[in-house]
């Protein structure tokens, strides 16, 4: 490690240069930064509280048993599905297994039109185009990850050329991945330039900033990581890529939660939650939903500022809903697999 | 925090409204009519009087309890005594050893059944009563069953004796954790026990004593007694009572120990408390405000070892206190047997009294109270989550203790005042510590007169662990092997 | 003999010891002014200051000053001090056994074995100043992620009334320091003589200021006070007179007082460890155990 860089030299040309999206300007941040006593990235981030690993998941735990009933539990069900991103990250993803997944995305229930569509399908890049002509007309998004996903272990300059391809080919969202191994290694400048400099590439695109918790080994590195996303200007920070082992945790979507509470606290700027990975049953989905009711203002409990990144999860949020409502439960092969 | 921070920290309400979702009363059968529970089964008072107990969370009745006099305490002290001399003293630890287990996997079988009738006999939310105290009821039979055929390893000495008779009388908060903590341990040691539980509250322990009929344990061997201060009385006073064991009020305490001076009579005290949470700038913020939260507002604030005083070095006090209002808020309160309820009724209209008239003498004193305004049922005994600030140390809520959900906010400027400021107090049962910094922590414990010192968590109870207190909150330790030492004899 | 200070063979008057209280560090006369005469070891009357409630107050306020920096020694260093009384009393050993002699009913012979043993007796306590945390600590296993420990720490300000003997003295004050606890020592009126020595031999074995604290004076008169006092925090009531225990433990009640009676016919049996245990406190710590 070289010693701390000064924030300005990192990235307030990156701030300053990103005008397209007002809202997503995180103003605040450098003031906020200013006024503490070491104006290094590093000092700002040693000066966040520490977070207590046993106390953090007693918390979640506790909020794990809440049991949501009746009504509520109809509405978190069908909030949930509205906050799907409809994931396929796989190598073997064709055009026509893409074709199908934007289809569930649009009418995840055919038998009831009522229901749903999902907040976005989630793809590589070269498939965007394919997507934004499936899902032209529907308000469903089209989120493309990029920057080397899922390690991110290729030159900026690669990175920022998948954003920008994504963004060309009319990806909405684009998830990102951060430099994790800068982050381990202390070189926390590198991952809030990068970060910056993905945003600046996003253009009018949203920014979803994947932290890959399962990598960051401490809760404290989540914080951290958290921090640097939201600094750098991510729209929503997401837990996971999906395909490291652990994935979403729910103390893991606490701590990311208490973090955007802070930072909007402190800038006003709202900041979005992805959680990703592993989250396969309803009963999963609406555990995330209790902590979401309980931990941040109600406008987060809406896709714009929630989202669960899962494929699988989908049927079953289908088939609990329709339990909720009609009194039995669904059979295996009433929805679609995708 | 800024001010337009602390505006937008208001802007919390819940986006959804959870719809109740309550325990089934079904899987408890309450009878009409308790007797007390002498011998191995249950029989009539001799003066044929009974008292009822009520849902706090209604004030409907539940049922109608025997009250036991001197006579009655006499029989169960005389039966008592039999078993010990015929049954208990002569068997084999590992026979002890085998009925102990069978009582902590029957209250596990039968755990959801008791944390029913604990929950509306008492008032607490249905997921502490399923959550903390039948679990932790069954882990202490579990424990100290083991020790049964293990005394001669239990410390220095000669091989230890049973000392006869136990007296236990326990208190409304944890009726039947309590009496966990009371039985498990006297039983393992070979005692035989006479259990009075709190009037207020007297059905999870005799749903204990079916469960201790249905582990077929010896007749004599645990005999229940219920009725209000008087049967206490009458059985801590009782001679043929061996050893004493309390758990209630600093006040009462000291008449029993008055009671038992001179008469060579051994005597343990788990009284009360005035605890300091204390909280340096560098805690780990919001698990420290869980802390605080789960420090005070667990069990209504019924708690000996509740944190009842919050000290906060002054840096952070009012981003301590701001953040302290948000996470009340989302407190929710109401009907115990509702799981998602976290605050559930005050005990009785008598500690209800209480807690508006302490309330009431801090305002008048000059604190400010605050609660979230949460709406409190109609029927039943409520008390919202408060926290006062502005509390001086002088102040009588910073001194007395108040057992119910109200919190009072002082500051610190340095370690070594926070330690004065946690001890200045009659009582010392226990303390908490938030710092991220292990070797302040460290220094902390060691300068706190407090039996229990939990740092960077509160309210942790395990019977392989030592609980008890220093100066008026009493003396003795419950759990682990020191609890032990206090049922045996050398 | 050269020791008895009412006269010696040489036809010199000897140089009496003004027998004072013990308080703070100091020699002091009782705050009252009284004083009450007991035997001496040639048959002479020795004048003994009488405490007053006053006295008790002084030293239970030197006491509670005093604890931090008592308990605050390593037990180690304790350790020190305690052999070093055991030093002092060795060195002393004449002057007791003469005391003892006449106290006792025993020859001067007969009396040193005791001194002797009195002296053992500290260096037997002394030892275990850093031995009680590992006899009486635990690390207890949980059901959780918490490292949690329980340990012994010293109740406080502990009464100790104690017998006539040097033995017994020796029992139950070394005890009662040796956990870390500062004390205020009741002397028998019968074990007056015996305590000022004793105290001489305090005030030269480094203990601070204050650790120990010597009454002499009426047992029956003191008992109320003492036993009240808020600032006690535990009561040695061994060698209280039967009749006045009821009455000792009641008003012990006022404050929740830890209170040890020990009904010990012969001191001379082999010390026990649960002497020093009797006026500790077991303090449980938890910490969770996470990244």
């Amino acid at each position: 490690m070289t010693g701390p860089k000064p924030l300005g030299e990192v990235g307030e040309a990156a701030i300053a240069k990103h005008t397209s999206r007002a809202s997503a300007i995180p103003s605040g941040a450098d003031q906020l930064l200013r006024p503490r006593a070491d104006s290094s990235l590093p000092g700002f981030l040693r000066s966040l509280p520490g977070v207590d690993q046993v106390g953090l998941e007693a918390r979640a735990a506790a909020l794990a048993t809440r049991s949501i009933k009746a009504g509520a539990k109809i509405l978190a069900l069908e909030t949930a599905i509205s906050m799907v991103d409809l994931t396929t990250l796989e190598g073997d993803d064709t055009p026509g297994k893409v074709r199908a997944l934007c289809a569930k995305a649009k009418a995840p229930d055919p038998a009831d039109p009522g229901v749903g569509p999902v907040a976005a399908v989630c793809i590589y890049p070269d498939l965007v185009s394919l997507a934004k002509a499936e899902l032209a007309n529907s308000p469903v998004l089209v989120a493309a990850v990029a920057t080397a996903f899922p390690s991110g272990r290729s030159p900026l300059s690669v990175k920022l050329a998948d954003v920008e391809a994504a963004v060309e080919a009319g990806a909405d969202e684009v998830d990102m991945v951060i430099d994790r191994a800068a982050l381990l290694a202390g070189d926390y400048a590198r991952v809030l330039l990068e970060v910056r400099e993905v945003k600046k590439a996003c253009g009018g695109a949203h920014l979803k900033v994947i932290l890959e918790t399962g990598e960051l080994a401490t809760y404290d590195n989540i914080n951290r990581a958290s921090w640097i996303a939201m600094l750098g200007g991510a729209d929503f920070i997401k837990t996971s890529t999906g395909k490291v082992a652990p994935a979403s945790t729910l103390p893991v979507a606490l701590l990311m939660m208490e973090a955007v509470r802070e930072y909007h606290g402190e800038t006003g700027r709202p900041v979005g939650v992805k959680v990703a990975g592993g989250i396969r049953t309803a009963k999963d989905a609406i555990r995330y939903l209790v902590l979401v009711n309980e931990t941040l203002p109600g406008q987060w409990m809406s896709k714009s500022l929630f989202r669960f990144g899962a494929s699988s999860l989908l049927n079953d949020l289908l088939v609990q809903r329709y339990k909720q409502i009609h009194g039995v439960y669904g059979g295996p092969d009433d929805y679609s697999l995708e | 925090m800024t001010t337009a921070s602390n505006e937008r920290m208001k802007e919390v309400s819940p986006a959804i409204e959870y719809a109740p979702a309550p325990e089934s009363r079904a899987i408890v059968s309450i009878r009409e009519r308790y007797q007390l529970f002498i011998n191995g089964s249950f029989v009539e008072p001799q003066e044929g009087k009974y008292f009822s107990t009520i849902n706090p969370a209604t004030e409907e009745p539940l049922s109608e309890v025997a009250l036991a006099t001197e006579i009655d305490v006499d029989l169960a002290v005389m039966a008592a005594r039999r078993a010990f001399d015929e049954v208990w003293s002569r068997m084999p630890g590992r026979e002890r050893a085998k009925y102990i287990f069978r009582i902590a996997r029957i209250i596990q079988e039968r755990a959801r059944e008791l944390a029913v009738l604990e929950s509306l006999d008492n008032g607490k939310p249905i997921r502490e009563s399923r959550d903390v105290d039948v679990p932790l009821a069954a882990a202490y039979f579990f424990y100290y069953a083991g020790w049964a055929d293990k005394l001669e390893y239990v410390g220095p000495g000669p091989v230890p004796r049973p000392i006869g008779v136990a007296g236990q009388v326990i208190p409304w908060n944890f009726p039947l954790l309590m009496a966990a903590w009371k039985l498990a341990p006297a039983l393992a040691a070979g005692n035989t026990c006479v259990l009075k539980p709190a009037e207020t509250t007297p059905l999870s322990a005799l749903l204990l004593a079916d469960i201790i009929q249905q582990a077929e344990l010896p007749p004599g061997v645990v005999n229940i007694v219920t009725g209000a201060g008087e049967t206490g009385a009458a059985l801590v006073a009782h001679p043929g009572v061996g050893k004493v064991a309390f758990t209630g009020s600093t006040e009462v305490g000291k008449r029993i120990q008055r009671t038992l001076a001179g008469s060579g009579r051994r005597l343990t005290l788990e009284l009360g408390g005035k605890a300091a949470n204390i909280v340096f700038d560098d805690a780990p913020i919001n698990q420290a405000v869980e802390g605080i939260v789960n420090g005070i507002y667990f069990n209504q604030g019924h708690v000996c070892c509740a944190g009842s005083r919050l000290l906060v070095q002054e840096s952070i006090a009012e981003e301590i206190v701001e953040r302290l209002r948000r996470r009340m808020a989302s407190l929710r309160l109401g009907d115990p047997l509702d799981k998602n309820t976290d605050i559930g009724a005050i005990n009785s209209a008598g500690q209800l009294e209480k807690i508006h008239r302490l309330s009431k003498t801090g305002e008048a004193e000059g604190a400010v109270a605050w609660s979230s305004g949460c709406m409190l049922p109609e029927r039943g005994y409520w008390f919202p989550p408060t926290v006062f600030t502005k509390v001086e140390p002088a102040h009588t809520i910073a001194r007395e203790e108040i057992f119910g959900p109200v919190l009072s906010v002082m500051t610190f400027r340095t370690p070594a005042e926070a330690v004065q400021r946690a001890n200045n107090t009659v009582y010392g049962l226990s303390a908490g510590v938030w710092t991220e910094k292990g070797s302040r922590i460290l220094w902390m414990a060691e300068r706190l007169r407090a039996g229990v010192v939990w740092a960077n968590t509160y309210n942790r109870f395990d019977p392989a662990s030592p609980f008890g207190g220093f100066k008026e909150s009493g003396f003795g330790r419950e759990g682990g092997r020191h609890g032990l030492e206090s049922y045996l004899d050398r | 003999m050269a020791s008895n200070p009412t006269s010696t063979g040489s036809g010199r008057l000897g140089v009496a010891k003004t027998r004072k209280l013990f308080i703070d560090g100091a020699f002091v006369r009782s705050e009252s002014g009284r004083t009450f005469a007991t035997p001496g070891p040639s048959g002479n009357e020795v004048n003994v200051a009488m405490a007053s409630r006053k006295d008790v107050r002084d030293a239970v306020s030197a006491a509670r000053r005093c604890l931090p920096a008592w308990s605050g020694l390593t037990a180690y260093n304790r350790g020190q001090i305690l052999y070093r009384m055991a030093e002092m009393i060795e060195s002393r050993s004449l002057e007791f056994a003469e005391l003892v002699a006449v106290r006792e009913g025993c020859t001067v012979a007969e009396a040193k074995g005791r001194v002797e043993m009195s002296v053992d007796r500290w260096v037997w306590y002394a030892g275990w100043t850093d031995k009680l945390g590992n006899l009486a600590a635990s690390v207890n296993p949980v059901a959780g992620p918490y490292f949690n420990f329980s340990l012994p720490v010293p109740t406080g300000v502990v009464a100790v009334f104690a017998p006539a003997s040097l033995l017994g003295i020796t029992s139950v004050l070394a005890s009662t320091v040796a956990a870390g606890n500062v004390a205020i020592l009741v002397a028998e009126e019968r074990g007056s003589l015996v305590s000022t020595s004793l105290a001489e031999a305090v005030a030269t074995s480094d203990f601070p200021a204050g650790a120990v604290n010597v009454l002499t004076g009426i047992q029956d008169e003191l008992v109320e006070t003492v036993s009240s006092h808020r600032g006690i925090d535990g009561l040695d009531i061994s060698g209280l007179a039967p009749e006045l225990r009821v009455a000792s433990e009641s008003a012990a009640s006022s404050s929740v007082k830890r209170v040890f009676s020990e009904s010990v016919v012969e001191w001379t049996e082999p010390p026990s460890v649960s002497r020093v245990l009797a006026f500790v406190e077991v303090k449980t710590v938890w910490h969770p155990i996470g990244i």
